[in-house]
């Protein structure tokens, strides 16, 4: 059986974007793909936690960045994960001008709606590379 | 007139179980409705990607850590790169000392762990009142 794929978002704690990565990996991970979906702590892996970094450098990571300080990919490639894609929030609400989510905290309807969006987006990624791996 | 310093609450988000969407959730309630205006934040993954200025962070303000659990990442980055932080709060172990069980789910927080969010916050709130009055 495949192993899971890895998907760390930034979970940034500033603004709405890093909820939105968070919450989208959470989708993902517990509703949308369980089993084939996973993810860990990502200050606990840059902090260098052995267990962490054993399940990052033998799975496949999906990274998710909410602003351009790319933290996820950063924090990733430095603890020499292998990121096989990457999602960022800022591309999705480019794609979605429509939507102006506020609300860090708590997300708001726009934010929910992003959430989904690119929850359903990472989870066809899922797909493909459980496919391309048979 | 006294002027009292700002505090930096810096909150794990660990996203390994619900104990981090607590930390995160509390940290953000103390940051936009109980000390506004008087606390600041940094994402910890920014903080330990980042160089010079973002671990100046720490030295410029008293900081408070907030972790999810015993693994501490938030205390330790702090630490690490920055100065001991002021004060650290263990959910985890909050939680085992209140006889009260962690979050089963880790993206929504229910009623139930809302209301903890905020007993969190309120204790983060006094500390941050602490703090203040004693630089």
């Amino acid at each position: 059986m495949n192993k899971p794929i890895l998907i760390l978002p930034c979970s940034g704690i500033g603004k709405s974007f890093g909820s939105i990565a968070r919450d989208a990996t959470f989708r993902v991970c517990d509703e949308l793909r369980p089993g084939k979906a996973d993810t860990l702590c990502l200050s606990l892996l840059v902090m260098g936690d052995e267990e962490a970094r054993k399940k990052v450098a033998s799975s496949r990571v999906i990274v998710v960045d909410g602003c351009p300080m790319a933290c996820s990919r950063n924090n990733v490639e430095r603890s020499e994960g292998n990121v096989v894609a990457e999602f960022k929030v800022m591309d999705l609400l480019r794609e979605n001008r429509g939507l102006k989510p506020r609300d860090v905290t708590f997300l708001d309807e726009d934010g929910e709606k992003l959430s989904k969006v690119l929850a359903e987006k990472m989870a066809k990624k899922v797909d493909e590379l459980m496919e391309e791996s048979g | 007139m006294k002027i009292k310093p700002k505090i930096g609450v810096v909150s794990c988000s660990g996203e390994c179980c619900g104990l981090g969407t607590l930390s995160r959730v509390a940290t953000r309630l103390v940051l936009e409705e109980l000390r506004y205006d008087q606390t600041v934040t940094i994402c910890l993954p920014l903080f330990l990607a980042g160089e010079t200025q973002e671990h100046g962070f720490a030295k410029e303000y008293p900081t408070i850590a907030v972790d999810g659990c015993g693994k501490l990442c938030a205390r330790k980055a702090i630490t690490k790169y920055s100065k001991e932080p002021a004060a650290g709060f263990d959910v985890e172990a909050l939680l085992k000392e209140w006889g009260v069980e962690p979050p089963k789910i880790r993206r929504v927080l229910d009623e139930e762990n809302v209301a903890l969010a905020k007993r969190i916050a309120e204790l983060l709130a006094a500390k941050v009142d602490e703090i203040q009055e004693a630089a």
